[in-house]
């Protein structure tokens, strides 16, 4: 009994870290219909950055973390100025080509500056206290991941039905030329979904290295393409339905190693990927498809 | 004009490659002269393993500075060693070991990590030059190779080695394995303790590669209730399982392989975490039979600054420096026993090796390995790391004094 809580709580809050990146691949591909391959990476260097603020600028947390979410955000929309807005009219296929392209640029790029040796992750203090109830132990960051996570998204999700900015997302990804006649600036609203991605990703980051404290140039690449199958899962393009997937991922994954099967882990993962795109290929909640004729 | 400039582009890139070739034969064959024996260094100076190799390399130098030549039949020989750089990637290794081969070394010694050794050890057969490896651990690196020897202990020895010291020597009675599917050293170590263990396995997890949560894996680890987790593993995840098990309330000892001697991860899982972790090791500085070479080596690090920086900035002796000291000294005994440079002479003088080394005995058995039958245990304390004792396969545990 001790076990299974114990799983369900690593669970969770794997689950709602995950959550958090597949926001950034779920709203990027309901405004622009991109798969955004590089979100992992961005995801990888913000890890980065918080080493650079707390461990060789000494910085103290706060600030860090502030810093940390400024600078994915500068590079998550430094990286949609340079590689993908100037193929915004190009084949959809080659701004996903581009998206790769930046991902092994990024993977590289840190191998370069940083080494392939695993960098250890700053610790924030009080995220890492120790709490134990009854026979369960763990860090205070496991509780405050899923919190702050669904607090997130309904902040999204009210941002995007409520304000201006929202609403102005919404007929982007209804209709790219419409919204453009109406007066939309869609390069100011594409730059905006990069923002808020990134921003969560920053986070992400933060909540998924605090126990887990090893960044290195490949540490985006797995928990991106699960980020990826969960956003997938939930229905592209529907933030409820990323924060969902990754929630079931997460906690699919935990279950899946405490039984005997760990080897197939990761393997399940993408399973429950085949199987929905068989099935059910716009996800619990995605949008119905209606072909333009 | 696209197509002139690939024209010209390609034909630069060919030149850049023909002319980096050319220096390096010209540098390596151009020395060949007088009453000279070369002695190929082959370790990983850059890459993964890199820092790891230059320690290898600073024991061969050292070893080097103190006994630089043999008398083969009233003739002095000088020894020169040839460094090449595996850069701890199998495709590279074999090409460095190729250019040791036609640089003409008599004998090659390395290298630190079992992958370049196995995908090197053909090279080295097929030109029937004798190499002895350093601390690659892997059973295959001298399995079925004549021409391959080491001075370090092997994976089953080691194995063995730590479920004794689990089961008898700490009385320990439940033990849970945690090992990395698909990777040939930690399997390997798992699964040499589980059938040396006297108590019961009472989990069995693996992870995959790159894994970075055990969270799960250890809280099913922890509901067995074991009283010692061996992880075998690589330094990379050894910080993260020390520092998730003691998160998740697991107090018990974990213990794990050579490759924990390494202070990246008492940094990365925190110090108080590290209480309690052991694990078994080649060599230890504070060992009485070691203290001359100890003496002599620090002396010999502290002297350059620059030998200073690549030990790390410290003057500790590392494990892999004293069996670097070893494998150099191994290849001259036999030089020197065999009275000839020819290179099949030295390989027939290794078999008969009988010394002993710093790092314990240095005879080889049928296999080319060197026969050790014991292992220095290691634990950490107060965020250091601390030698506690020998342990020999039959169980008996010598404390230091």
């Amino acid at each position: 009994m001790d076990a299974f809580l114990q799983n369900c709580l690593n669970g969770i809050s794997i689950g709602s870290s995950y959550a958090l990146i597949a926001i950034g691949y779920t709203m990027v591909y309901g405004i622009l219909r991109l798969i955004n391959f590089a979100h992992g990476d961005i995801f990888m260097m913000a890890g980065y950055f918080m080493i650079i603020a707390m461990t060789d600028l000494m910085l103290p947390w706060y600030v860090s973390v502030i810093l940390v979410i400024l600078a994915t955000v500068l590079l998550g929309v430094f990286t949609e100025k340079l590689a993908y807005k100037p193929l915004r009219s190009a084949p959809r296929m080659s701004i996903m080509i581009s998206a790769i392209g930046v991902s092994y640029l990024l993977q590289n790029l840190a191998t370069y500056l940083f080494s392939a040796l695993p960098k250890s992750y700053p610790t924030i203090g009080f995220l890492s206290q120790k709490i134990v109830i009854g026979n369960i132990s763990t860090s205070l960051v496991t509780f405050i991941t899923p919190i702050l996570t669904i607090l997130l998204v309904v902040g999204l999700v009210l941002l995007v039905n409520k304000t201006k900015v929202g609403m102005a997302m919404r007929a982007v990804s209804k209709d790219f030329e419409t919204a453009q006649l109406m007066g939309i600036k869609i390069n100011n609203v594409i730059s905006m979904t990069f923002v808020i991605g990134s921003a969560l990703a920053a986070i992400g980051s933060i909540l998924y290295f605090t126990p887990r404290t090893q960044v290195y140039p490949l540490a985006g690449s797995l928990p991106g393409l699960k980020c990826f199958v969960a956003a997938v899962f939930g229905g592209i393009g529907s933030v409820p339905g990323a924060l969902l997937g990754g929630f079931l991922i997460g906690l699919c994954e935990t279950f899946i190693k405490a039984g005997r099967f760990s080897e197939f882990s990761d393997a399940f993962t993408f399973v429950i990927l085949i199987v929905v795109l068989l099935f059910r290929p716009t996800g619990l909640f995605g949008e119905k498809i209606s072909e333009k004729v | 004009m696209k197509k002139l400039l690939s024209i010209v582009l390609s034909a630069a890139m060919l030149a850049a490659v023909c002319s980096g070739c050319g220096t390096k034969t010209n540098d390596e064959a151009g020395t060949d002269t007088g009453n000279t024996i070369k002695i190929g260094v082959f370790e990983p100076t850059t890459g993964e393993n890199g820092g790891g190799g230059v320690q290898e390399v600073l024991g061969i130098r050292y070893a080097k500075s103190l006994r630089d030549s043999v008398t083969i039949d009233g003739t002095e020989y000088k020894i020169e060693l040839v460094e090449v750089d595996n850069q701890s990637d199998k495709t590279a290794a074999v090409t460095a070991a190729q250019s040791l081969v036609s640089s003409g070394v008599k004998a090659v010694l390395g290298s630190y990590g079992s992958g370049v050794s196995i995908a090197a050890g053909s090279t080295f057969r097929d030109a029937q030059i004798p190499a002895v490896g350093v601390s690659c651990t892997n059973p295959q690196v001298t399995a079925g190779n004549d021409w391959y020897f080491r001075v370090c202990f092997l994976d089953p020895f080691q194995g063995t080695v730590m479920a004794n010291y689990a089961g008898v020597t700490s009385g320990f009675k439940k033990a849970a394995v945690i090992c990395q599917n698909g990777d040939d050293y930690s399997t390997g170590l798992a699964s040499y303790f589980k059938n040396a263990f006297k108590g019961d396995i009472v989990y069995e997890g693996t992870y995959n590669t790159n894994e970075s949560d055990f969270n799960a894996i250890l809280t099913a680890a922890k509901a067995a209730n074991p009283d010692v987790i061996f992880c075998p593993s690589s330094i990379a995840t050894a910080g993260l399982v020390i520092k998730q098990a003691r998160e998740l309330g697991i107090e018990c000892a974990i213990m794990a392989g050579d490759t924990w001697e390494n202070e990246t991860i008492i940094q990365n899982a925190g110090a108080d975490n590290c209480k309690g972790v052991t694990f078994s090791t080649f060599f230890d500085e504070n060992d009485p039979a070691a203290a001359e070479f100890v003496t002599g080596f620090k002396a010999y690090l502290n002297a350059d600054k620059q030998n200073l920086k690549l030990n790390g900035n410290s003057d500790g002796v590392a494990a892999v420096s004293a069996l670097g000291y070893d494998a150099y000294n191994v290849v001259l005994d036999a030089i020197e026993r065999a009275q000839s440079t020819d290179t099949t002479a030295i390989r027939d003088a290794l078999t008969q090796s009988d010394s002993v080394g710093i790092t314990g005995p240095l005879s080889f058995d049928e296999n080319g390995d060197a026969q050790k039958d014991m292992a220095y245990i290691k634990t950490i304390e107060d965020g250091k790391f601390k030698f506690i004792g020998t342990q020999k396969t039959d169980g008996a545990f010598t404390p230091v004094e």
